[in-house]
């Protein structure tokens, strides 16, 4: 039997709610773009029966053999088959920032200093990573 | 009857991930023909490009059992796997592994955090360290050569197996004094222990040893795009000492958030194509869900042991690969 002591905080079930909602909402979004994509219905930026060419390659050279974006570049080409993908794996890539900002004015509002900073520090690592500013340069 | 009912279930199994592997294979043959007589030709493989994101999808269908009967997460199991025997480069494999693992691990997250079995008191702290390292380690993946990352990966798959062989875990683990850290930071909880209907506390020591390990761990989260399940659980609960439940639990909860950082890194440096993930993604989650169901009803042990000779086979292919031995 469960009692009140074994209970989730409220920070925990804020975040679990989120994450929940928005897991279910990416998967779909994710599900329903890819057979739109090959259906064939919608264009392309790379077509797939080209896709097999390049999926062998290195990242860096798909990159420069397709002149395909890199970073944010994509949202240019939200309305290609192969770009619309990436609004699902987005929300699913995105969705633990979303959860942090939940969750830092549950922290913030019982004075859990330590927590408030390390929540902070990790939203700005997430962004950091989402922003396309890092670059690893490469062979 | 349950026995008996494993048994068979245990032959489906083999038989089904042989017949995947002929066929991975057999494909991969015709790929390298094609190949050769492209470099020649129109560049273009004769294999109609629907064969691989379908028998992909078959594939982590089968892992995603495999990984829920073996006790592995999905992504150790996928980039070792498709990485190896699947045409794709390892960079789209290792973006697809993370992004594998990220789902399960999103999908997991809610229930385990409901259940107060996940911490989010013990999650934060490791996953602010494990995250940033994993952008590193994403980074250097990147820019690494292929077989460079091919050979260490296939180390790191026999380490795995290693240590899935010879570590022993503890349910209860013994904590004579939580350290400053963690009492400071307040990393303690209670849950409700079905197995022996009582309410358990816990808390942890070792944390600043414990947070040195997870830089190890995350740069290697994002470095190979694996998931980190198989050191998670073994550092929170051997190293420091959190009940294995808890452990387990948090670990798979951490994953949403060390594995979100790195696959920025992949997404952002075009490592990720949707023809390569979504399959993967759902294979695997449709194989979890039938997996779970399968172990309700059985507990087949020799799984576990079936996914650590297919790692250990899959991580001497991937060192081989590497070591342009096995190409």
């Amino acid at each position: 039997m469960s009692s009140e002591r074994t209970k989730a905080s409220e920070e925990q079930i804020a975040y679990a709610k989120v994450l929940n909602i928005g897991m279910w909402f990416g998967l779909l979004v994710l599900v329903v773009t890819f057979f739109a994509y090959i259906s064939g219905s919608i264009s392309c930026f790379v077509s797939i029966e080209d896709l097999p060419k390049y999926w062998t390659m290195k990242a860096k050279d798909y990159i420069h053999a397709c002149s395909a974006p890199t970073g944010w570049g994509w949202t240019g080409h939200i309305g290609r088959g192969d770009y619309m993908n990436f609004i699902g794996i987005v929300i699913l890539s995105g969705l633990t920032i979303l959860c942090y900002l939940v969750v830092l004015p549950i922290l913030i509002r019982k004075k859990d200093r330590p927590y408030v900073i390390i929540a902070i520090a990790e939203i700005a690592v997430l962004v950091l990573a989402a922003s396309g500013l890092l670059k690893s340069g490469g062979h | 009857m349950v026995p008996h009912y494993s048994k068979i279930l245990i032959q489906v199994f083999i038989i089904f991930t042989l017949l995947c592997a002929a066929g991975v294979a057999f494909a991969w043959a015709d790929v390298q023909e094609a190949s050769a007589s492209a470099a020649v030709s129109s560049n273009v493989p004769s294999i109609p490009w629907w064969v691989w994101p379908t028998m992909l999808f078959v594939v982590t269908f089968v892992l995603g059992i495999l990984a829920v009967l073996g006790g592995v997460g999905g992504g150790v199991l996928f980039v070792p796997i498709v990485g190896g025997f699947f045409p794709f480069h390892l960079d789209f494999v290792r973006g697809a592994g993370l992004l594998v693992a990220l789902s399960g691990a999103l999908a997991a997250g809610p229930g385990l955090l409901k259940r107060n079995l996940a911490s989010l008191r013990l999650s934060l702290p490791v996953a602010l360290i494990a995250s940033s390292a994993a952008i590193v380690g994403a980074m250097i993946g990147l820019a690494l050569p292929t077989e460079v990352v091919q050979t260490l990966l296939g180390l790191t798959i026999l380490f795995i197996v290693l240590i899935m062989g010879i570590a022993k875990k503890s349910d209860f683990p013994h904590v004579p004094r939580p350290d400053n850290l963690s009492q400071s930071l307040g990393i303690m909880g209670i849950y409700r222990e079905e197995s022996i209907g009582k309410d358990v506390e816990w808390s942890v020591h070792k944390t600043p040893h414990g947070l040195a390990l997870f830089i190890v761990i995350g740069i290697m989260a994002g470095l190979f795009g694996l998931g980190a399940g198989w050191a998670n659980v073994p550092v929170l609960n051997l190293m420091m000492g959190a009940p294995l439940k808890i452990s387990v639990a948090t670990s798979k909860f951490l994953l949403s958030i060390t594995d979100t950082s790195a696959a920025w890194v992949y997404l952002n440096q075009g490592a990720v194509l949707p023809m390569i993930v979504v399959p993967s993604i759902v294979g695997i989650m449709l194989g979890s869900i039938v997996g779970v169901k399968i172990l309700a009803k059985a507990k087949p042990r020799a799984i576990k042991w079936m996914v650590i000779g297919l790692l250990l086979f899959a991580g001497l292919r991937a060192l081989l690969k590497g070591l342009a031995i096995w190409k």
